[in-house]
């Protein structure tokens, strides 16, 4: 009997067994943590993946003589297991965590990232929590937040006497993240809310009834509080039951991607802002058509930041001389960003890098002269404006002197 | 039976302590938590032959529970585990004194729409974090003395705490009391002819199952700082039903084995899957229960039993041609 009993824990260990790499003091190690193939892929998937390797290949491959090594892991779109793969990745010697899509893996992961002292690069997470009350010396915010995305398109359309709202909220901490930023704005430039209706996240196929009610309100604009396959079932419900004439599709959080799956007659028309344009410069025409020939589809905003936030985090490396997290923090803060993903990008000490930001616009079929030609870039937020002042800041880091 | 049992023992308080030297331990501590709360299911479904598809409500609970005292009423770990279980327990009776009322599908409805009704709640509180979760839980001083700041302190309480709930399981099934459960399992109407009050067992086996439940719960939040809304979620709920199945019920180390089996999945084959992950669960899954309904420990055991029984013969034969 022995011998069976043996045999099967002889059997389970085996199968079991994978010693964690041991770490390397001089290599720079990287993780790219996302949902790789899950619902929310867009914010990461194969296109972070590629983007991490490009901004690695940009640099040059090595840093000390050593090769930059990257891992990428999925955490399935579920913070427990982010926090515990990030923990993994941490004690097992990686230096930096990128992308984290989703806002609750991101504040999860940016705790562990303090304690162990480590770096967090957050692109793929918009919550204004990670650079307010949840900030942290660790953690960095590259790409968007909600405030950003929300804030713009209120006052570019208050500036042209559009000022009555109404919104559908997606009932989850991000989408009333979004509602409380966009309320704000809606106030602070003198519109009014005309009623709002919030649905189940990520639940809700059926849309109609959100949609006529939104239509029926009469509201000159109808904002969209929620991201993802919501945000584009909100589209198709709104275009479905006649939106049109003079009332005004906004969505606060869209990346080109829903764009190019929703097609140009569903989403003509629709505003919003984003942090990076493909067709917008000359600069990041050149990265973007790059970009393209590895992974079949144009940069969204999150990718765009996952070279940019990779490419930064390394320069910082090498003029810092080592890979210590507080030095290298200290450094990321120092040196200004200019890359086709941001002119004078600057990390403030909240930790958000606050960027341009750009109104834009979806163009209508007609307008479309080649793939993916699909926005009109109305306005470039300057950075200031775009991001939440210091002043007004949650984050415990800023000193109000 | 005794020598195997020991040996049993044994190896298993051995593999705990050598496996850290060789597995990540919070991928371990993570696997023991599962385990836990699976064997506490087990105790429901396997023993009482209860089918809930509510326990994700304990297993949240308590890591809500453990969160709150330890974050912000300042509670030693101690104290902030047993205000898991103690929570977990309590729903555990209210929720099982309803439940009980209906057999079957009902009741299975009845816990899932119980632990739903939790999961908006959760939901909807501003002080759980919503969906962003609760964050920060501290891991604190045990006892005052053994900091879990330390990964490996924290890998012996939850080893420690694995063994006892094991144990708990293994005594109360042996019981008596277990007895009559199994008997409940067996055939309901004979154990209320037989004069027992079945009502009552049934709900003291909920709050059980709950308080262990509770435990896993509690633990894992402890280990990760952090509570997620997940925990409370339907898809656990299920999950933890499949750990079991695939294990094999009404065994001691079924729930282990589906719990080891199903997380390691996740862990090791998400990153090279991605959404197959599912659909291979599934045909696992599939497969199990159509070629060996008495999961992975179920068929060993039925094995060994087989061969044993083989072995018992040849000697007899052997004796007789002597």
């Amino acid at each position: 009997m022995n011998k069976v009993y043996g045999r099967m824990f002889a059997l389970m260990a085996s199968t079991v067994l994978t010693m964690p790499a041991l770490a390397d003091e001089d290599q720079v190690k990287i993780a790219l943590m996302t949902d790789l193939a899950g619902a929310t892929a867009d914010y990461g998937g194969q296109g972070a993946i590629e983007a991490v390797k490009m901004a690695i290949e940009d640099f040059g491959g090595t840093l000390n003589g050593k090769p930059i090594h990257a891992d990428f892991i999925d955490h399935q779109n579920k913070p427990d297991i982010a926090v515990t793969k990030a923990r993994e990745a941490f004690d097992s010697g990686t230096d930096m965590v990128i992308n984290l899509s989703n806002s609750a893996a991101a504040l999860g992961v940016m705790e562990i990232a303090q304690s162990k002292d480590k770096v967090v690069v957050v692109t793929g997470a918009g919550s204004d929590r990670i650079t307010g009350d949840a900030c942290s010396p660790n953690a960095v915010h590259f790409a968007f937040n909600s405030y950003s995305l929300a804030n713009s398109p209120v006052k570019a359309l208050a500036a042209n006497g559009v000022n009555n709202w109404y919104l559908i909220v997606s009932d989850f901490a991000y989408g009333l993240s979004v509602e409380a930023a966009v309320t704000g704005a809606i106030e602070s430039s003198g519109g009014t809310l005309s009623g709002s209706v919030k649905h189940p996240a990520f639940m809700a196929s059926d849309f109609s009834s959100y949609a006529l009610q939104a239509i029926s309100s009469g509201a000159q604009a109808i904002g969209l509080s929620n991201s993802s396959s919501d945000t584009t079932n909100s589209i198709r419900a709104l275009k479905e039951f006649g939106l049109g004439g003079d009332q005004q599709m906004v969505a606060f959080t869209l990346l080109i991607n829903e764009i190019h799956g929703l097609g140009l007659d569903q989403a003509s028309g629709l505003l919003f802002a984003d942090g990076f344009y493909w067709d917008r410069t000359e600069q990041t025409r050149e990265w973007s058509k790059r970009f393209y020939e590895r992974v079949g589809k144009m940069p969204n905003m999150v990718n765009a930041g996952d070279y940019s936030g990779t490419l930064h985090y390394l320069r910082a490396v090498e003029a810092a001389g080592t890979t210590d997290a507080k030095t290298v923090l200290a450094k990321m803060r120092e040196m200004p960003i200019n890359d086709m993903f941001a002119e004078n990008g600057k990390i403030r000490e909240d930790g958000m890098m606050v960027h341009d930001m750009y109104l834009v616009q979806v163009k209508t079929p007609e307008e479309s002269q080649y793939d993916w030609d699909y926005l009109k870039v109305l306005e470039t937020i300057p950075a200031e404006e775009a991001f939440l002042p210091l002043d007004q800041s949650k984050c415990s880091l800023v000193n109000k002197g | 039976m005794l020598n195997t049992r020991t040996l049993m023992i044994v190896l298993a308080v051995a593999a705990l302590a050598v496996a850290p030297a060789f597995i990540y331990p919070m991928l371990i501590v993570k696997l023991l938590c599962f385990a836990i709360f699976a064997s506490a299911f087990n105790l429901m479904l396997g023993y009482t032959g209860l089918l809930s598809f509510g326990h994700a409500m304990f297993f949240g609970s308590a890591g809500y529970a453990l969160g709150v005292t330890m974050k912000h009423l300042g509670w030693p770990p101690e104290l902030g585990i047993l205000a898991g279980v103690a929570v977990a327990a309590l729903i555990g009776f209210l929720a099982g004194s309803v439940a009980i009322r209906r057999q079957g599908i009902y009741f299975a409805m009845i816990t899932l729409a119980i632990s739903q009704l939790i999961y908006f709640v959760a939901m909807q509180m501003e002080w759980t974090g919503r969906d962003d979760g609760f964050h920060g839980i501290p891991r604190g001083t045990l006892f005052g003395i053994i900091d879990l700041q330390d990964d490996m302190a924290l890998y012996g309480l939850v080893a420690a705490c694995f063994l006892l709930a094991l144990f708990a399981i293994h005594r109360i099934v042996t019981s008596p009391f277990g007895q009559v459960l199994t008997a409940i399992r067996e055939n309901e109407p004979r154990a209320i002819s037989l004069g027992y009050d079945v009502d009552r067992y049934k709900v003291l086996a909920f709050t059980l199952s709950g308080a262990l439940s509770g435990l896993a719960g509690a633990l894992k939040a402890l280990a990760l700082s952090y509570e997620s809304l997940n925990d409370l979620h339907w898809a656990l709920s299920g999950e933890v039903v499949m750990m079991c199945i695939l294990g094999g019920l009404g065994t001691l180390g079924g729930p282990v084995a589906g719990a080891f089996f199903v997380i390691l999945l996740q862990n090791f084959l998400a990153d090279k899957v991605g959404e197959w992950l599912s659909v291979i669960i599934g045909v696992v899954f599939l497969t199990c229960i159509l070629a060996f309904r008495k999961g992975f420990v179920g068929e060993i055991g039925d094995w060994i039993e087989k061969m044993r029984a083989r072995k018992g013969e040849s000697a007899a034969k052997q004796e007789g041609n002597r």
